[in-house]
């Protein structure tokens, strides 16, 4: 049998009576881009956010690597390689941007104590040739709050890199963005895929998720509602259903 | 500042470089520089007005000797306030770890053990905070003002309102270490705040325990979805304050060999002024030690200033009402502008 990088088994997410997510059996290979799609509520970002170890599944295994993982928290998952750039960002922006790329995974020695030398020097390293910020007015102390929403997104990005992600998943990362931003992150992602690292991409634009996805897979109403190979479809027949699945419920 | 530098700031000249710098220092710390010139503004004023009193060291002495009891719990209350919370409790909790050294001291007549259990009451009394906050969601306001009645109850009704010597405490060697003087003027307090202060900052900007408070204060969604415990990391932060108190409790205690059930009634105020004195932002997220301790001090000044300017003890409050005002304006003015 074939290993997934990671594999969701019968998972399902009540809040009280809604049910976010029925019975979803969910793949991702490895060096493959899923594409998600779905309308808002679908269910998408409980799904990622299962993955990510931030909400816990009502029933269902989650599986990294051919193995169990039980009682998935955020850190668990961080460990095992997902690192997230969450629609909302999930930047401090009141601190400083060497506090947000290390936010959660401080540097420190054993005792707890942080070595801040080290990590600004990576955050100028980042700045400089990741980020490509040539601002001088930006610099590792810089808080994040002043910074424009490219450069935010730039931070998040950088950040979910930084630390040897084998799987990285982006959700809706390109609200917000402008054109040329958007068009940088649609090579960041395909980026990704030429190291050999797994990516789930969420976007409200069909487009971008069609262009850069391996494959395709519809959520609606908490189900998984099909799954397609770009190279199986084009564009138009791919939003012809997405459309009917949205009134109806069902793909054909 | 405009982008003009682009490209050539890393071979820009030494000079350029270092008045950058200096405006980014500025910026950096523009929160501390503000409280300290508030500081060297009134030490100005009060040696002008009353250089009598603020020209001999004995002020400075009387200073060094009460400021500490506040102040130390207001190094720890910063943290609580950085993280988005607050804490009315712990004038009680002072008041509350005294019962229980007095419980223990008639029990077992071991100064030592009875300090220690005191300690241990005020990091209970912390943990519980902290686990009604955080385990049942009750907004910290709300549940400290609850603990706060809480336990000034159980130290009347373990008391029963009976104040009582602590003469005995000070043949013991807690006493000197804690409260003593050295070299017959300098007080030990005054030292354990030193100290307090400068763990309390080392804590706060040089261990993840710091990073992550200032991180729970400014998001706590983001701070979870990284993978904070930020349950853990809250109610830590409330047995600090705890274990603090109690400490400070004993030290106000031993300082006058003498214990009285309303024990810190009136610190809850002062203390909580000498934190937003000191640019700690009640929104969270933002906030230094420095200020704090700066703060504190300036609370502290006031009322002998007061007096020494020669105003009568009626104006104190007035003075207090404005500077804080004032200041607390100031830090949002400086807070907008070094954005």
């Amino acid at each position: 049998m074939e290993e997934y990088r990671l594999e969701l088994r019968n998972v399902t997410k009540k809040f009280g009576e809604v049910h976010a997510l029925d019975d979803v059996n969910f793949q991702l290979g490895r060096n493959e881009v899923v594409g998600l799609l779905g309308d808002n509520g679908a269910g998408k970002s409980t799904l990622i956010k299962i993955v990510t170890g931030y909400y816990q599944p009502t029933s269902g295994e989650v599986w990294f690597n051919g193995e169990k993982v039980d009682h998935l928290t955020v850190s668990k998952a961080r460990q095992l390689g997902v690192e997230t750039v969450y629609q909302e960002r999930a930047l401090a922006e009141l601190q400083t941007l060497w506090r947000n790329i290390f936010l959660g995974r401080e540097l420190a020695n054993r005792w707890g104590f942080l070595d801040v030398t080290t990590m600004r020097q990576e955050t100028h390293r980042l700045m400089t040739q990741s980020m490509g910020f040539t601002s001088t007015a930006v610099n590792p102390q810089s808080r994040v709050g002043t910074f424009s929403g490219g450069e935010k997104q730039g931070v998040a990005i950088v950040r979910a890199l930084y630390f040897d992600a084998e799987i990285i998943i982006l959700d809706e990362p390109t609200m917000g963005l402008s054109l040329k931003e958007t068009a940088k992150l649609v090579n960041f992602v395909q980026d990704i895929k030429m190291a050999g690292k797994s990516a789930i991409f969420i976007d409200h634009n069909i487009l971008h998720v069609y262009n850069v996805a391996d494959r395709v897979v519809v959520i609606d109403r908490g189900r998984i509602a099909g799954e397609f190979l770009p190279k199986d479809i084009n564009l138009d027949t791919l939003m012809e259903k997405m459309i009917r699945v949205a009134e109806t419920g069902s793909l054909d | 500042m405009s982008s003009q530098t682009n490209g050539v700031a890393s071979r820009s000249s030494q000079p350029v470089k270092e008045t950058f710098r200096l405006g980014r220092f500025v910026r950096a710390h523009a929160p501390q520089l503000g409280i300290l010139a508030v500081f060297f503004t009134l030490w100005i004023i009060f040696i002008v007005s009353a250089p009598g009193t603020f020209l001999q060291p004995q002020i400075y002495n009387a200073f060094m000797s009460t400021v500490p009891f506040f102040a130390m719990m207001a190094i720890p209350l910063t943290m609580v306030v950085i993280a988005k919370e607050i804490d009315l409790s712990f004038p009680s909790t002072m008041a509350m770890g005294m019962v229980t050294f007095l419980l223990t001291y008639n029990a077992t007549t071991s100064v030592t053990l009875a300090f220690v259990v005191a300690l241990i009451t005020g990091i209970f009394i912390g943990w519980l905070n902290g686990i009604i906050i955080v385990r049942f969601g009750i907004p910290s306001l709300v549940a400290t003002l609850g603990t706060q009645f809480f336990w000034r109850g159980a130290v009347l009704v373990l008391s029963q309102g009976v104040s009582g010597s602590l003469i005995y405490a000070r043949a013991s060697l807690l006493y000197p270490v804690l409260a003593g003087k050295i070299g017959g003027g300098f007080p030990t307090q005054m030292l354990w705040l030193i100290l307090i202060t400068i763990l309390g900052w080392v804590l706060l900007n040089r261990h993840k325990f710091g990073a992550h408070i200032y991180l729970i204060g400014d998001n706590i969604k983001s701070a979870e979805l990284m993978g904070i415990n930020t349950g853990r990391t809250r109610i830590r932060v409330f047995m600090l304050l705890g274990l603090v108190s109690a400490f400070a409790g004993v030290v106000a205690s031993l300082h006058v060999a003498f214990f009285w059930p309303s024990l810190g009634e009136g610190y809850l105020l002062r203390t909580l002024a000498s934190v937003f004195l000191g640019g700690t932002s009640v929104f969270g997220g933002t906030g230094t030690i420095l200020g704090t301790f700066i703060g504190a001090f300036i609370i502290g000044a006031i009322e002998a200033a007061t007096v020494a300017v020669g105003l009568t003890g009626f104006w104190t409050q007035l003075i207090y009402g404005l500077i804080i005002v004032l200041s607390v304006i100031m830090h949002t003015f400086l807070s907008k502008r070094m954005e």
